[in-house]
């Protein structure tokens, strides 16, 4: 399985630039995730790499080879698409098996190939219909069996379970955790949904408006995100940011705004000393408050609304004019409309910069 | 209850009009047809003085070895005709679906031969056709070859009246293939290359499957024009030489006007219209068919959901 590497490659459709240049590198058996928002050139990047869409610009390299001319066929690559574009005029049995047939492979093995894939995937009695005939999340899973059916060399997913029910979907994300971990092959999966990204990516490629914000391994995103956006993106619920600045007081740093003041802790107190007086925007986790009022800095928040989900809670809170969530055991529970100490545990403090958004 | 009545029966009042008019136009000349095809009638009188005579020119024609003759080349003509423009057709389709600067004018200028007046292309082709200074004649002289007897000799001239034909329908075919072809989804396509397809296997297996439904309404269409086809032929052979390109509808205008047997022209008409109307019936079956299978399979859909 090929090394795949973006060398300074670039996508636009006539004067619009889509994707500036970049680079990238995915690692043999690596499981990547590309993450982002809506129209930020995921499917572009996954495309370009399938040979579906033509390189304004770079080159992509299997290993040492350049590829850009091949064609999807000889790149050795299986794909899920985003619209699932299955056969209309095949059964899903065929439309699993197309790519087997015309690789002359022999009749049971396809038949065996099909029959556990579709078990996996909960299409078995399904095999004798026509697409038309499926639900949409039936044809999601199709799509994907089409793939799966494969043994190619790099497997690429285009939100392939965007259209499936939460326990499906868990299924699914389960599936494939229990494939990467188990088949040697490149994968590349693009999402929307965090959670699947953190789950399975070994790596996660955070994208925005055609730039790389970030990339590393989930760990790395979620305690050291380059910026507020790959903050914000990463960790459900998602961080909270108040506008603040640093002073220093007593000896000590300090990030004050509207309705707090925390201490930083020493070693960044350290490194920003010099800092004093700047604009920052503070960067908080829900999960980063506390009912113990003995393990963090204290902070008084107005609670508005208080949202169960089962053994949590998010609060819905304000602090100053800016909405804070914070999340909660429901063991102890806590009403809505009253204002509430909680401690903010300040090794999870994160700071940024209020112009750049870079963290500092 | 009593306004219920009037506003099922409402739609078919605004259809009425058109109902009577399309009544009028064109049941009364096809029972005016039918009704002459039972007379022996010669133009001279009118259609009260001819004499009944019952079913004698339909058995009459069966017995007739030229119309035999005449309907067999009619329907040489058309399967011939219809195979080779949709192969063409469909061919230069495939061809020409792709984005290269100029193709669009390319295409344009395809689908002109479509648009002269069957007369004008009879004329065109009959004078290139012609033996001494036509220019199919004059080049092959030029390149040292015998000059072909386009249309003095019966085979050739049936093969000339095919190509003329072929000249000026393919385009239709063409046009009405591409349509399809754009119209047919990309994904499957892109989808297909990615399973490994080579370009003759997605055209084998995923674009021709796909296009089919409107290929059969095509080849259809073009088979009921086919059998009617007068005009090309009637400058180009008028039939000649011999009967070898007389089809149906000149051996008609002529038993008509030459013969002056105006019943059994009509006789005649009605065996050709018979024939249409099974085809046009097969199309119909056929329509039925696909909206049927359509209808399934959206019970199908909603079961599911
Ligand atoms: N054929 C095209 N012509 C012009 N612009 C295009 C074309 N295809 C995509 N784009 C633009 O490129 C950008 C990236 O599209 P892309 O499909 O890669 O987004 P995405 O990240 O996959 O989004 P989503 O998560 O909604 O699928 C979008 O702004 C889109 O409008
Ligand atoms: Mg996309």
């Amino acid at each position: 399985m090929p090394r795949i590497s973006f060398d300074q490659v670039a996508k636009s459709y006539g004067s619009v630039e889509v994707l500036p240049p970049f680079d990238l590198t995915l690692e043999d058996g690596e499981f990547t995730v590309l993450v982002g928002p809506s129209g930020c050139g995921k499917s572009t990047t996954l495309r370009m790499l399938a040979g579906l869409e033509t390189l304004s610009g770079g080159e992509i390299y299997f290993d040492d080879k350049p590829i850009s001319k091949l064609e999807p066929k000889d790149r050795d690559l299986a794909m899920v698409f985003q619209d699932y574009a299955l056969y209309p005029h095949m059964s899903i049995a065929k439309n699993m098996s197309f790519a087997l047939r015309l690789a002359r492979v022999s009749k049971s093995e396809i038949e065996e190939k099909v029959k556990r894939v579709a078990a996996m995937l909960n299409i078995s009695p399904l095999l004798d219909r026509k697409p038309a005939e499926l639900s949409g999340g039936q044809r999601q899973r199709v799509a994907m069996g089409r793939a799966l059916v494969r043994d190619a060399g790099t497997f690429l997913f285009d939100e392939p379970l965007s259209n499936l029910d939460a326990k499906l979907r868990g299924k699914m994300r389960a599936e494939l955790a229990e494939m990467r971990d188990t088949i040697d092959k490149n994968m590349v999966y693009v999402t929307h949904d965090q959670v699947e990204a953190m789950t399975l990516g070994d790596r996660i490629v955070v994208m925005s408006d055609g730039l790389i914000q970030q990339q590393g391994t989930p760990e790395e995103l979620f305690k050291a995100p380059v910026n507020t956006f790959v903050a914000g993106f990463i960790g459900s619920p998602t961080m909270n940011f108040i506008d603040g600045e640093l002073v220093d007081e007593k000896g000590t740093s300090w990030v004050r705004g509207d309705g707090f003041m925390l201490p930083l802790p020493v070693e960044m107190g350290q490194r920003l000393g010099s800092l004093a007086e700047r604009r920052v925007t503070l960067g908080l986790r829900p999960s980063s408050f506390t009912m113990d009022l003995t393990t963090g800095a204290p902070i008084e928040l107005n609670v508005v609304v208080s949202e169960y989900l089962g053994a949590q809670s998010v609060l819905v809170t304000r602090c100053g004019g800016t909405e804070v969530l914070v999340e909660t055991q429901s063991a102890a529970p806590i009403k809505a409309g009253q204002m509430q100490s909680f401690g903010v545990l300040i090794d999870e403090i994160m700071l940024f910069d209020k112009t750049s958004g870079l963290r500092l | 209850m009593q306004t219920a009545n009037v506003n099922r029966l409402t739609p078919y009042m605004f259809m009425a009009p058109a109902v009577i008019v399309m009544a009028v136009a064109l049941l009364y000349p096809i029972g005016y047809m039918i009704y002459a095809s039972f007379l022996d009638w010669n133009p001279s009188q009118r259609i009260g003085e001819a004499e009944f005579v019952g079913l004698r020119n339909y058995i009459n024609l069966l017995g007739d070895a030229s119309f035999r003759e005449s309907f067999w080349v009619t329907l040489k003509f058309a399967a011939v005709v219809v195979t080779l423009e949709m192969c063409l057709g469909v061919g230069l389709a495939l061809l020409l679906d792709r984005n290269i600067r100029g193709m669009s004018l390319l295409r344009t200028l395809f689908i002109l031969p479509m648009m002269i007046a069957p007369i004008v292309v009879g004329l065109m082709w009959r004078y290139m056709y012609h033996p001494t200074v036509g220019i199919f004649n004059q080049t092959l002289k030029g390149l040292g070859f015998e000059p072909i007897p386009w249309l003095s000799d019966g085979d050739w001239a049936f093969a000339s009246v095919v190509i003329a034909d072929v000249w000026q329908w393919t385009p239709f075919i063409f046009i009405l293939s591409l349509a399809a072809l754009q119209s047919l989804p990309r994904s499957a396509m892109e989808a297909a290359r990615i399973d490994g397809a080579t370009g003759w296997q997605q055209i084998i297996y995923i674009k021709l499957p796909l296009m089919m439904p409107v290929l059969i309404v095509t080849a259809l269409l073009r088979l009921i024009d086919a059998f009617k086809v007068l005009e090309v032929i009637l400058v180009l052979t008028n039939g000649g030489p011999g009967l070898s390109t007389e089809i149906l509808s000149l051996r008609i205008s002529r038993t008509a006007s030459e013969f002056r047997e105006l019943g059994e022209a009509a006789a005649m008409s009605n065996y050709l219209l018979i024939l249409l109307l099974i085809l046009t019936f097969g199309m119909f079956l056929y329509n039925k068919a696909i909206e049927a299978r359509a209808a399934r399979l959206r019970r199908a859909a909603q079961e599911e959901t």
